[in-house]
C-alpha cells in the first residue's frame, strides 16, 4: 500500500463522512416536512426557495437544515458544574462515530473500479454482517454515559433506559440477521446483496425483515421506542444537559444511525442496489461505449436504487413516528422478550429446517416461508397484546415501618 | 509499518488495563475497560482473525460492559467506597501474582527468543467464520457442548431464582 493509495482511502472516508452528514441534514427536513403533512401544518418552509415565474416557490424551505445548524453553532457551550468533565465531553463523539463508522461495511451500490474493486463499498470484509452487529451494539455507550456524566437524575434514567432497552433488542435484531445469512450462507454484504439478483430477501424472510424493523427501531430508540428522551417523564432524557453543538452530535448520531438501519434493512431484505433493468442496461452500454462509461452507470443507478429503497424506509419511519403513540416500558420489554424474540427464533429454525430440506434454491420454498411469515406476523398482531400493567405498585410502604 | 500497527493498540490496551485499575470511580473503570477490550480486538483484526475481532466487539464491548455500566448507574455504586471489607491479602496477592506472570514472561523470551512470536500457519483464511465452525462443530464438539450447557444452567438458574423472589 503506497502513500497514494492512503490519500485516496482518506479522500474517499472523508466524503462518505460528508455524505452521512448532508443525508442527516435533508433527512431532518424531510422528516419535519413530512409530519408536518401527517399533523396538517405546513411545516419550515421559509428558509430559501426557488422562486419561479407567477410568485410560484419552489423547494421552500431547502436551506432550513443550513440555519439550524448555524443557530446550534452560535449557541452558548455549557459544561454543567457537577457533571463529570471528560466524560460529559466524550459522549457525543461516544455516539457520533460508531453512526459513521457503520456505514463502511454497507455496499452502496456497485461500480466497479476495474481491479476488482468497488468505489461503492468501502471495506469488503468477510464479516461484515457481524461488522454491524458488533458497531450497532456499541452505539448505546454515547446515550448511556452521557446520561450520567450530566449529574442530572432524568439524564440518568434516560441512559439506563437506553443500556437496558439496547440489551434486549439485540437479541432480535441479531435472530432477524442471523436468519439472512442462513438463508444466503454468507457474512458478506455485498454476496448477500448479489444473491438477491433474482429475489429479495424479503420474500423468504418476511418475518425476518417485520422483526428487524421493529427492533432496529427500538435499537436507535426511535420513536415510538423513545423512552430515553421521553420528554413527558424525563425533560429531555439523556441530552438534557447538553446544549449548542454536543445536542447537535446527539441529534445527528440518532438520525444517521436510524438511516444506516434503514440502510441495512434494504441491504439484507430489499436487494440493495439491484433494481431490475439496471443489469440489462449496463450490459448493452459496456459493449456500445465501453467500460469506464458502462460501470459509471452502474454506479449511479445502483446507487440510486439503494437511495430510494432507503428513502421509501426513511418514509415509513418518519409514518410510525406519526402515527403511534410512545410504548410503556413494561410494553417495550415485553415485545422485545415475548414476542419478538420467540419470532425470531422460529424464524431461524424455520430458515434452518427450509435450507437443509430443499438445498436447491426453489422459488416455491420461498414463497411459501413468506406467506408462512406473513402469517405469523398477522396472527401474533391479533392475538398477543401485553396484559395491563399491575396496578397499585407500592412507591413506598407507609403502613409497614410506622 | 508493522511495528507502528503493532504498537499503537498494544500501548492502548497496556494503557487502558492499568488505568482501569487506577481509576477510583467504577463508571471511569468500565470505560476504560472499553478502550483495553476495543484495543485487544483490533489486535485480532492484525492477527488476520476478522471473526474474533467481531465478536470481541459484540460480546465484551456491546454486552458485557453495558450490562457493567447499566448495573453500576442504576445502583449509583460509581463511587470509590472504603475497602474495609474487602480481604487485606487480595491487593498483595494480586501484585505478586502479577509479578509471577511478568517474570514467568520474560524467563519464556529470555531462554528461548526465536520462537516466542509464534508462528501460526496462516492460510488464507484459517480464522473465517466457516473454518472456526468447522473446528468448534468437528474437533471441539464437546468442550461446546459443556460450554453451552454451562450457559444454559445459568439461564435456568436466573429464571428460578427469580421466581423464589416473588
Amino acid at each position: 500500500m503506497t502513500w497514494f493509495d492512503i490519500l485516496i482511502l482518506l479522500v474517499r472516508c472523508l466524503v462518505l463522512a460528508l455524505a452521512a452528514a448532508t443525508l442527516f441534514a435533508y433527512f431532518t427536513l424531510f422528516e419535519r416536512r413530512l409530519l408536518a403533512k401527517f399533523q396538517h401544518r405546513i411545516g419550515p418552509n421559509r428558509a430559501g426557495y426557488i422562486p419561479l415565474p407567477g410568485g410560484k416557490k419552489l423547494f421552500g424551505g431547502w436551506l432550513q437544515p443550513a440555519a439550524d445548524a448555524v443557530k446550534l453553532f452560535l449557541k452558548e457551550d455549557v459544561v454543567p458544574a457537577m457533571a463529570d468533565k471528560w466524560v460529559y465531553i466524550l459522549a457525543p463523539g461516544f455516539a457520533v462515530v460508531p453512526a459513521l463508522i457503520i456505514w463502511v461495511a454497507i455496499p452502496l451500490g456497485t461500480w466497479p473500479d476495474g481491479m476488482g474493486g468497488n468505489w461503492l463499498h468501502y471495506a469488503p470484509i468477510d464479516v461484515g454482517v457481524l461488522y454491524l452487529l458488533a458497531v450497532t451494539s456499541i452505539g448505546v455507550y454515547g446515550i448511556a454515559i452521557a446520561g450520567w456524566a450530566s449529574n442530572n437524575k432524568y439524564s440518568m434514567i434516560g441512559g439506563v433506559r437506553a443500556s437496558a432497552q439496547v440489551i434486549s433488542y439485540e437479541l432480535a435484531l441479531g435472530m432477524a440477521i442471523l436468519a439472512v445469512v442462513m438463508q444466503n450462507s454468507t457474512f458478506r454484504t455485498e454476496q448477500i446483496v448479489i444473491d438477491q439478483g433474482t429475489m429479495w430477501n424479503i420474500v423468504p424472510q418476511f418475518l425476518g425483515f417485520i422483526i428487524f424493523l421493529v427492533a432496529s427501531t427500538a435499537e436507535v430508540v426511535r420513536s415510538p421506542f423513545d423512552l430515553v428522551e421521553a420528554e413527558q417523564e424525563l425533560v429531555g432524557g439523556y441530552n438534557t444537559e447538553y446544549g449548542s453543538m454536543k445536542f447537535a452530535l446527539f441529534f445527528m448520531s440518532e438520525y444517521i444511525k436510524l438511516i444506516a438501519m434503514n440502510a441495512i434493512a434494504v441491504t439484507l431484505f430489499l436487494g440493495g442496489g439491484n433494481f431490475p433493468g439496471i443489469d440489462t442496461l449496463v450490459a448493452s452500454l459496456k459493449s456500445s461505449n465501453g467500460e469506464t462509461i458502462a460501470y459509471a452507470v452502474q454506479g449511479l443507478l445502483t446507487l440510486g436504487a439503494f437511495l430510494l429503497k432507503t428513502t421509501a424506509l426513511s418514509f415509513l419511519s418518519v409514518w410510525v413516528r406519526a402515527s403511534v403513540p410512545r410504548v410503556r416500558y413494561d410494553q417495550l420489554m415485553h415485545l422485545g422478550w415475548k414476542i419478538l424474540l420467540p419470532m425470531g427464533l422460529f424464524n431461524v429454525v424455520m430458515t434452518a429446517v427450509c435450507g437443509v430440506l430443499f438445498p436447491t434454491d426453489s422459488i416455491i420454498v420461498k414463497v411459501v416461508m413468506g406467506v408462512v411469515g406473513l402469517l405469523i406476523v398477522v396472527i401474533v398482531s391479533a392475538t398477543a397484546t401485553p396484559k395491563h400493567a399491575k396496578r397499585g405498585v407500592t412507591l413506598v410502604n407507609t403502613s409497614a415501618g410506622n | 509499518m508493522d511495528l507502528l500497527l503493532f504498537g499503537i493498540p498494544a500501548l492502548v490496551a497496556i494503557i487502558g488495563a492499568i488505568a482501569m485499575l487506577l481509576s477510583r470511580n467504577a463508571v471511569h473503570s468500565a470505560l476504560y475497560l472499553l478502550l483495553n477490550f476495543a484495543a485487544i480486538a483490533v489486535l485480532y483484526l492484525l492477527l488476520q482473525a476478522p471473526f474474533l475481532f467481531a465478536t470481541q466487539l459484540i460480546v465484551y464491548a456491546g454486552a458485557i460492559i453495558v450490562l457493567f455500566l447499566f448495573v453500576v448507574m442504576l445502583l449509583g455504586a460509581e463511587r470509590d467506597e472504603e475497602t474495609t471489607h474487602a480481604n487485606p491479602w487480595q491487593n498483595r496477592g494480586a501484585f505478586v501474582g502479577g509479578i509471577l506472570l511478568l517474570v514467568e514472561l520474560c524467563m519464556l523470551y529470555v531462554r528461548n527468543p526465536g520462537t516466542i512470536p509464534v508462528s501460526v500457519d496462516m492460510n488464507n483464511g484459517f480464522a473465517a467464520p466457516a473454518e472456526v465452525a468447522k473446528a468448534l462443530f468437528t474437533t471441539h464438539l464437546l468442550p461446546f457442548e459443556i460450554a453451552s450447557f454451562v450457559l444454559l444452567t445459568a439461564l435456568i438458574g436466573v429464571v428460578v431464582l427469580h421466581q423464589r423472589r416473588s
